[in-house]
This record gives C-alpha cells, structure tokens and sequence, in this order.
C-alpha cells in the first residue's frame, strides 16, 4: 500500500527540483520562447555561471547565491555581445534557423573547451552553510540545498515577470517577439531591444549556475544534461509565459520525483516526458502560453 | 576529427622530451604510441590525468635513453568523452600517422577501438576498463586495472566480503546504480555476490545518468528497509547518492560500493564528513604507500602540475596505474626487442612486470591473474576539504586480507563524529 507521507514527500521534493529546472529554463523562455533565438548553448553558459561562482566562493568566500548574483551584469554583457553576434552573421541576413541553430550548438562546444582550458576539467563545488543540512517539520524532510535554489528561482520569475510587465523596456521585449513593424513604428529599436532581451536571458544563466552547484559538484560538459528538459519545460509550459515554464517545470519535477520514488528510478524521464507529448496533441500552445 | 591544440602540443613535447630534459640524443626513428583519450567532454576529468601522467612518463623514459636506443613520441586526439569519435582516430592514428604501439583507455572509450586493433592485430595496452575482453577474448588484450580475471565481480567482492563479516549478519541488500555501462557491470556483479552469500535482494533498480536529485531514490531505498546498500555510480551521481543518504538521515548497517569519484581528491573533498563510514573502492591510498615507495615519485611530478592544470591535484587514482601501464609497455617492447605486435603479445602473456604499483602478471584474457581492489572505509572526516585525504587514517583499508589496515566499524554513524 502507498504511504501518504512518502507521497508528500515525493512531491515537496520535486517542488524543490521544479524549482530549479525552471531556474535553468528561464533563460530558454526569453530566448526561445519570447524572441524566437534557439539558443541551444544557455545550459553551457548555466555551466559558466557555476563556474564562476565556484571562483567567488572559494577566493573570495562569498555566498553562492550572492556570487551568481554579483556576476549577472557581466553575463548581460555576453548576452548582449552573443546576440550581435547571432543578428550580424545570421538574423540580419535572414539565416537564422538551421544556420542559427548550427551557431548555438557551437557556441556550447566553445564555452566547454574555454572552461577546460580556463578552470580544469575536475568537479568543482562550493561551501555554504546550507548544503548539506534539511529540516523537519513532522515527517516531512527537506534538504536546504533544495530549497534555497527553489526559493531564489521563484523570486527570480517573479521579478523578471513584474519587469516585463511593468516597464517600458519590458513591454518592449514582449511586443519585439510578436510584431517588430509594430514596435519601429513605436519608435523603438527591435535589434537593441533584443539585444537587452538576450542578455537577460544570459544574466539569469549567471544565477540559474550558482543554483547549479548549489545542488551539485559541476564539471565543464554537465549543462548537456539539461538541454532536453530545459526546452521541454519551455514547450510545455507555452512560449513566452514565465509561470506557464515554472509550472510546467515542477510537473516535470513532481513526475520524475514521485516514479522515482514510488516505482523505478530509471523510468522517470520517459514518463516526464511522456507528459509532453499529450499535452502538446491536445494543447499545441502549450499549458498557458502563446499560440505555436 | 578535431586534432586539438594540446594534442600538438603532446606530440611536440614527446618527441623533444629528451632535448628538454637533457637526456640521451636520438639517431633513431621515435617510436610512437598512439591513443585517443577525452580531454574535453565528461571524462576529461580522467583523461587529463593520464595525459599528463604519460607526458611525465615519456620524459621520464627519453631522458633516460628512450626505449632500445629510440626516442618515445606520443600521438594524440581529443575523442570529446564520444565513443563515436573513437574508430576515426584510430584509424587515423594506425593509416596515417603510423603509430607503433597502440594504448586505450576507459571502458566506453576502448569498446569501440577494439574491432580497429584485432583488425590489425595490434597488442592493446589498455588502463582504466572494465571487463572488456568478456566479450571480444581478444588475446592481444591487456588491461592495467587490478580487477582480475572476473572484472564484473570484483568490483563489489571485497565490499560483500566485508558485509559478510559483521555481527549479526546482514540478510537484505538494495542495489542501485546508474544506467550506464560500468555502473550497471557493477551492479550485475554485486547481484550474482548477493546471491553467493544468500542475501535477500529487497530493491534492484537504476537510475537515469542525468538524475539531479537523489532524495527520491534514498527515499525509495529506506522504504525496503535493507541492511545494506550497494551503490553502482558516476561521480556526479556519488556526490548526490552521499548527500541525499545523509540530508535524509538514512544510516543502513553499510552504505557503499562501486561508487566513482570516491577517489577524486575534490570530490573527497567536497563531501567530507559526509563521507565517514562509507565504503568504496580504491586502487592506492595512503594508507598503503609503505607498501608501494615508487609511486611517490610519480606523484611528486605529478601534483604540481596538476594544479596549474586544474586536474586532480592529489593523483591517487588514475595517475600511479596509468604510469604502471606506460612502465609495462616499456618493459614488453625492450623483451620484444622492438615494436613486432605478436612479439610483444608473447612477451606480455609470459612476463611478470615490475612497476610503481607492484608486480603484474596477466592471466590468459588479459585482465591481472588476481585481483587486487583495495576497500576502504572514510573515517575521522571533519567538514570539507581535501587536505585530510593525505591522511593514511581518513581511509581506512578493510579489504582484502592483504592490504587491510583496520576493522570495519558499523553499523554507519552520523557525518559528524
């Protein structure tokens, strides 16, 4: 017979997970998801941003949250400096899509290989005093190296969701995705705009990392692991809605949690995904997003 | 193919090692090892440790006059940690660059190279694989690893060995480990050892390689209650099974097994505490230098340059077996008196070779002719940090016979003791 608590506890913890794939997937929703950029390489520059946080946290000590924090302006310049890039070479042209994708894939390569030749190739992990302890409230248990990521995520949505809401800059970014005409007529620049976008999106791969090695020692290639469901959580939630991605994430998050704990382990990425499929057939825009 | 720049720079390095170092200076053609190995990609991690070891170990040997009066010169390819990468570069290595000796390493990595040497039957002087020749019973085949001849068994014996020992004895066992190949040899291995001993099997599941949280899995483990836990893992997958077994308070008479990245000093050293009581394996450790005084030496070159390489700055595992496989080669092709394959193949099965780590033989499938897998149980661990490691008390051997340095304790404490 199933036992409630472990089933509480199956589905807190991937809560927690949730959370955390939807830090990974924000910047997939802005890139992809809001301005149309596949941008395949973000699960790498997730990597750098461990990595980056790793080197706050070992020399200068600084808390993980706050190193990816801290590291956010300079990851917003790459962005932006990358999306040049991107707009000069193929979008400009009107090359984006297979050329696009092709770009992306190797921009994944070369970060990987600079983070070798840079940082080492060894796992690299970081101290906080949070990783390594849980609480107990009754029967139910949660590892703060869980929560703390799940936490910072959601407060990571919520703010970016009240920028784009709430700012001109914001309004902007939406409208560039759906009508660039429409947005010059306004007097606004749809390349700078995207620009700012695509930073955005690379800025939260600053933090989304420090949540990264939170959880989990890094190495170099590791942010492959989170293409698929990173996308997924995309597609499924519906492009271009913020909540529509965390929800869909903690789905994923709650599915893989509850197979893995309730029946086999190694089952819970095909039934997590599998969710992906009827949804899609019978919701193509996905949970709350935009029209495909 | 991509022949990356440190590739080059590994050729050049082999081929002047003897001008560098002021040794012995060559007439004679170099004679060139071949291999491709992951300097990229998730097992670069052990790729660039061997890397660097056979760098040390070909300067080491042309300074000292090279190999029967000729020069050694390694040529390599970065295959990115892709088994698909690897046929191309052997090929390419065998057709265009000539090589004389040929060298794999990794299990998933050397599968895929080996139709390409029995092709051309090439001697492979393999390190760091499992089990292999099971399959192919290629008889050129030659592994470093102290597995012995039953590769799948041996990396969970000494760990049932020692749960066998304890008071009362155990009854019920849970096996976990990665989808993956060497995971799940290992856990095929820990299966048929349950079995052996009459333990009661009460959970036999795998998980995905990319599994983020462990806490379901532990979760799913503590339900069946078992007495001890076997673990088939990847480092990744070692530092989230410690973590969740300790966040979750799970404390089972023995938690261990074939678990990777127990020998990584920043592992260890990430883990810490968390580690105290586990059992896993290891190749060498403090606890037995006494027993093998050369491997210092090794290590001594070795460390520093680790550091600024942002490798495993301790070497314990990869580095002194790596090192051991250059020494046999060495040794098979000077009995060979040159590079004839079926020459040096005689010599390989008819020698015992004398190394860093000990004396090896090889049994009839290539593997060593005994096994020798050290277990051993983290102990005195406080908080985190890798400098602890180098104490020959913070891992205690409890198997084999042999090599044994203490008694198990059990059943697991608490991290913090």
């Amino acid at each position: 017979m199933v036992d409630p608590l472990a089933v509480v506890n199956a589905v807190v913890a991937g809560v927690m997970l949730g959370g955390f794939y939807a830090a990974v997937a924000l910047g997939i929703a802005i890139a992809f998801g809001m301005l149309d950029i596949p941008n395949l390489s973000h699960p790498a520059f997730v990597v750098a941003g461990a990595f980056s946080t790793w080197q706050l946290n070992s020399h200068l000590g600084l808390d993980p949250v706050v190193a990816g924090l801290a590291m956010a302006p300079v990851f917003f310049g790459l962005g932006w400096l990358v999306y040049r890039l991107y707009y000069v070479c193929f979008e400009r042209r009107g090359e984006a899509a297979l050329q696009g994708l092709a770009f992306f894939f190797g921009l994944l390569f070369i970060t990987e290989v600079a983070l070798v030749m840079t940082a080492g190739a060894d796992y690299r992990s970081v101290v906080a005093p949070y990783i390594g302890v849980s609480f107990t409230v009754g029967s139910l248990v949660v590892p703060q190296r869980m929560l703390v990521p799940f936490l910072v995520s959601v407060v990571m949505i919520a703010v970016l969701h009240q920028y784009l809401l709430r700012t001109f800059t914001g309004r902007a970014i939406q409208a560039v995705a759906q009508d660039e005409v429409a947005l010059r007529l306004m007097g606004v620049g749809p390349m700078r705009i995207k620009g700012l976008a695509f930073g955005l999106a690379t800025a939260t791969a600053s933090v989304a990392g420090a949540l990264l090695i939170i959880i989990q020692p890094v190495e170099p290639s590791i942010g492959r692991e989170f293409i698929g469901r990173a996308f997924a959580a995309v597609v499924l939630g519906g492009m271009g809605s913020f909540w529509g991605m965390l929800f869909a994430s903690i789905i994923l998050g709650i599915t893989e949690s509850l197979v893995s704990d309730m029946w086999n382990p190694s089952w819970a990425p095909a039934i997590a995904f599998g969710f992906l499929l009827p949804t899609l057939a019978f919701r193509s825009s996905g949970l709350l997003g935009r029209k495909l | 193919m991509t022949q990356f720049p440190i590739g080059r720079r590994t050729v050049i390095a082999g081929a002047l090692g003897s001008v560098v170092h002021g040794g012995a200076s060559f007439a004679a053609e170099p004679i060139k090892i071949g291999f491709s190995i992951p300097q990229t990609g998730g097992l670069a991690a052990i790729g660039l440790q061997a890397l660097l070891t056979m760098q040390i170990w070909a300067e080491d040997v042309n300074a000292a006059g090279g190999i029967i009066g000729r020069p050694v010169q390694l040529v390599t390819y970065d295959d990115q940690s892709n088994p698909a990468n690897v046929p191309r570069i052997y090929t390419k290595l065998l057709d265009v660059d000539k090589i004389d000796l040929l060298v794999t390493n990794g299990t998933n990595l050397t599968v895929p190279a080996m139709p390409i040497a029995i092709q051309r039957g090439m001697v492979v002087f393999c390190m760091l694989a499992l089990a292999v020749n099971e399959k192919f019973k290629y008889g050129r085949f030659f592994q470093t690893m102290p597995y012995g001849p039953r590769g799948k068994e041996s990396i969970s014996e000494g760990f049932f060995e020692v749960a066998m020992a304890m008071t009362p004895k155990p009854a019920t066992v849970a096996l976990v480990g990665a989808d993956a190949e060497f995971a799940k040899n290992a856990v095929d291995g820990a299966r048929e050892q349950a079995k052996k001993h009459g333990l009661k099997i009460v959970y036999d599941r795998t998980y995905p390689p990319p599994t983020v949280d462990f806490g379901p899995v532990i979760r799913g483990i503590a339900g069946t209650n078992p007495d001890i836990v076997y673990v088939g893992s990847y480092p990744v997958d070692t530092s989230g099974m410690i973590r969740a077994a300790r966040e979750l308070n799970f404390r089972p008479k023995l938690f261990g097994g074939g678990m990777v990245g127990t020998q990584a000093a920043t592992l260890k050293g990430d883990l810490g505490e968390m580690l105290n009581d586990v059992v896993s394996y290891e190749l060498y450790c403090p606890a037995v230098a006494a027993r093998f005084p050369n491997v210092e030496a090794v290590l001594k070159k070795y460390q520093p340059r680790a550091k600024q390489k942002g490798i495993d700055p301790q070497g314990y595992y990869v580095p002194p077996f790596c090192y051991a496989t250059m020494e046999i080669l060495h040794q098979a092709v000077t009995g060979a008196g040159g590079t004839d394959q079926e020459k040096i193949a005689k010599v390989m099965h008819a020698t015992t070779f004398k190394t860093v780590v000990g004396d090896i033989k090889f049994g009839p499938d290539g593997e060593w002719d005994h096994p020798r897998m050290l277990w051993v149980q983290f102990r005195g661990l406080k908080g985190q940090g890798m400098d602890q490691f180098t104490n020959p008390a913070a891992e205690v051997v409890v198997s084999p016979a042999a090599y044994k340095t203490g008694e198990l304790r059990y059943p697991m404490g608490l991290a913090k003791q």
